[in-house]
């Protein structure tokens, strides 16, 4: 009987050997190159879940302390209905809304503020600093105010989102250089002309950096403001019950599912960013 | 006199904050309003304007305590008491920064340790950058108690584990910087380390490390920040022991809005202080460096 975690071992080293192999490969077509760049990162992550169960099976690793791939698999597949209500209670409600209404009030504000040199000087560094603040600790006021259904968490996550929107948006507005807004003054263009056909287009990269900032903070805001209380639904309630009740799977499959969540939701606002801002250097270079 | 100061950032820096402030007062008075007007009810009282915001401002649980009753409750809990008590503000504060600073020092060190493999290594570069990517689309904060139990259960308990949290939140701007950071000199001047026959080692020391120095600080700025929040999220599921995170949990339980608005404004000082100190670093640095503007 071999053990496991030599298997693993040896996995490992294939796996390793095999994309030593692949980037010194350089084929001609572009589309293959292209594949060869998905296919790397792809074969280093089955390679480092082989290594997990490896070492868990390998050294009977307790389950309790880390449970192996396969064993947080089967949880997600028996669980579907608990983590879809949770995903709907975290995700679909407090983080989409918090979000949109966040993104949305910092983009406004920005706006809003862009017309007075005097407001933006104050309220810029402001906004830097409040950016760097562990903002997370408003979580147990939220609560507090707004109940402990949804609403307080959509309050964190507001609150979290708005000033990286404000600062980026601010940034952007200014980033049109002096010639172009000139052009735009020989064209007779007015105020929101101009905004609309040249500072907001040119504002876009900072937007989206701060639309791919947020995705983040908002999942986070949302799961740890489910900390300080919920009903008994949710991501961040599910976690800190199941791991009270050493049911480390369900943690396990619930982190699975934030992680995905996390992912495909950065995902999109990339490909959103692609498609709107498809002139900027940095994706035409590819 | 005046035109500079308004020319500057400090006047409407100034100006925002005293709005800031003006409205806290007025929704504290909004906010506690409910409460206050139950109390004179109750006892029958006859009330002006004047008792109202003087009540207001002065409760004992109010919605949103008035800027002055958190910084009295500061100054209570960490002037007049000793720093080694466990009621002061400072010991937990103390708390809470240590292990912000050795999750940020493992951080740096495991973040600068990955970018320079990855710089010297095409299937490192190609395999575990997106991961390193990915691994921040993850709400990781979420995972901040289960690996504080973990550890726990394997033994290993106190600063380390709070640590651990705060390490894999500022491990990835510091990859990030420094990969950009090390990527930066130009082709002639790396072309000029080959003519002098450098060795690999004497081209890193020598030109790749120096010029990421200003990268290197901007995400030690971030990384900080970030650190502190993984340090106070850290704290939560340990029961509430010691630590800013644990009189955050602490006081939403007992409802004491005073206390937790003192331990935000502490972590707001904290943060601002650590940032300031790497701020202060950078410029010194670039300055020994030459690279001063």
């Amino acid at each position: 009987m071999t053990n496991p975690f030599i298997l693993a071992l040896l996995f490992w080293i294939a796996a390793w050997a095999l994309n030593e192999w692949l980037v010194r490969l350089s084929p001609r077509p572009a589309a293959m190159r292209r594949l060869i760049d998905v296919l790397v990162p792809l074969v280093f992550g089955i390679a480092v879940l082989a290594m997990w169960e490896g070492v868990v099976r390998g050294f009977a690793i307790p389950s309790v302390l880390l449970p192996p791939p396969s064993m947080i698999w089967a949880r997600i597949v028996n669980s579907v209905p608990i983590l879809w209500a949770d995903f709907r209670q975290t995700f679909l409600k407090a983080v989409l809304i918090g979000y949109v209404l966040g993104c949305g009030a910092g983009f406004l504000v920005a706006i809003l503020i862009d017309r007075s040199p005097f407001l933006q000087r104050g309220l810029l560094p402001l906004g830097n600093f409040v950016s760097a603040l562990p903002i997370i600790g408003i979580a147990p006021i939220m609560v507090m105010w707004f109940g402990f259904d949804w609403p307080s968490k959509a309050a964190v996550v507001i609150i979290m989102t708005f000033f990286p929107m404000l600062v980026n948006t601010v940034q952007g507005l200014a980033a049109s250089s002096a010639i172009d807004r000139d052009l735009m003054r020989t064209y007779a263009a007015g105020y929101w002309q101009t905004l609309f056909k040249l500072r907001l287009p040119a504002a876009a990269p900072f937007i989206f950096n701060a639309l791919k900032i947020n995705s983040t903070l908002a999942l986070i805001g949302a799961i740890v403001a489910e900390f300080f209380g919920t009903p008994i639904v949710g991501m961040g309630f599910r976690i800190s019950t199941e791991v009270g009740r050493m049911n480390v799977d369900m943690v396990w499959a619930e982190i699975a599912v934030a992680a995905l969540a996390g992912s495909v939701f950065y995902g999109v606002v990339a490909l959103a960013e692609r498609a709107v801002t498809f002139w900027h250097p940095s994706v035409r270079g590819g | 006199m005046l035109s500079r100061l308004a020319a500057g950032n400090t006047l409407p820096i100034v100006i925002v904050v005293a709005a800031i402030v003006v409205a806290w007062y007025g929704f504290a008075v909004y906010l506690n309003m409910p409460w206050q007007l139950g109390v004179y009810e109750r006892s029958g009282t006859t009330w002006t304007f004047a008792d109202l915001v003087r009540d207001t401002l002065a409760q004992e649980r109010p919605v949103l305590p008035s800027p002055h009753q958190v910084f009295a409750e500061m100054w209570r809990t960490t002037v007049e008491v000793a720093p080694t008590s466990r009621r002061s503000l400072l010991y937990h504060a103390w708390v809470t920064l240590s292990s912000t600073l050795l999750g940020f020092a493992l951080g740096t060190l495991l973040g600068i340790l990955l970018a320079v493999f990855i710089v010297h290594n095409r299937a490192m570069d190609k395999s575990v950058m997106p991961w390193v990517v990915a691994s921040q689309t993850i709400p990781i904060l979420a995972i901040a108690p289960m690996i504080i139990v973990v550890l726990n259960a394997v033994g290993l308990t106190g600063l380390l584990p709070k640590a651990l949290i705060s390490t894999y939140l500022s491990f990835f701007p510091v990859v990030v910087g420094m990969v950009k950071g090390l990527r930066s000199p130009e082709p002639i001047q790396l072309d000029l380390m080959r003519t002098y026959s450098a060795s690999a080692a004497q081209t890193f020391w020598k030109l790749r490390w120096p010029s990421a120095m200003p990268y290197l600080f901007t995400s030690l700025k971030v990384a900080v920040a970030i650190s502190l929040v993984g340090a106070i999220v850290g704290e939560l599921p340990t029961g509430a022991v010691a630590g800013l995170g644990a009189r955050l949990l602490a006081g939403s339980y007992y409802g004491q809005t005073v206390q937790i608005w003192s331990a935000l404004f502490m972590a707001a000082a904290l943060a601002a202080i650590l940032v300031a100190v790497i701020g202060a670093g950078h410029r010194m640095v670039l300055k020994r460096m030459g690279m001063a503007q």
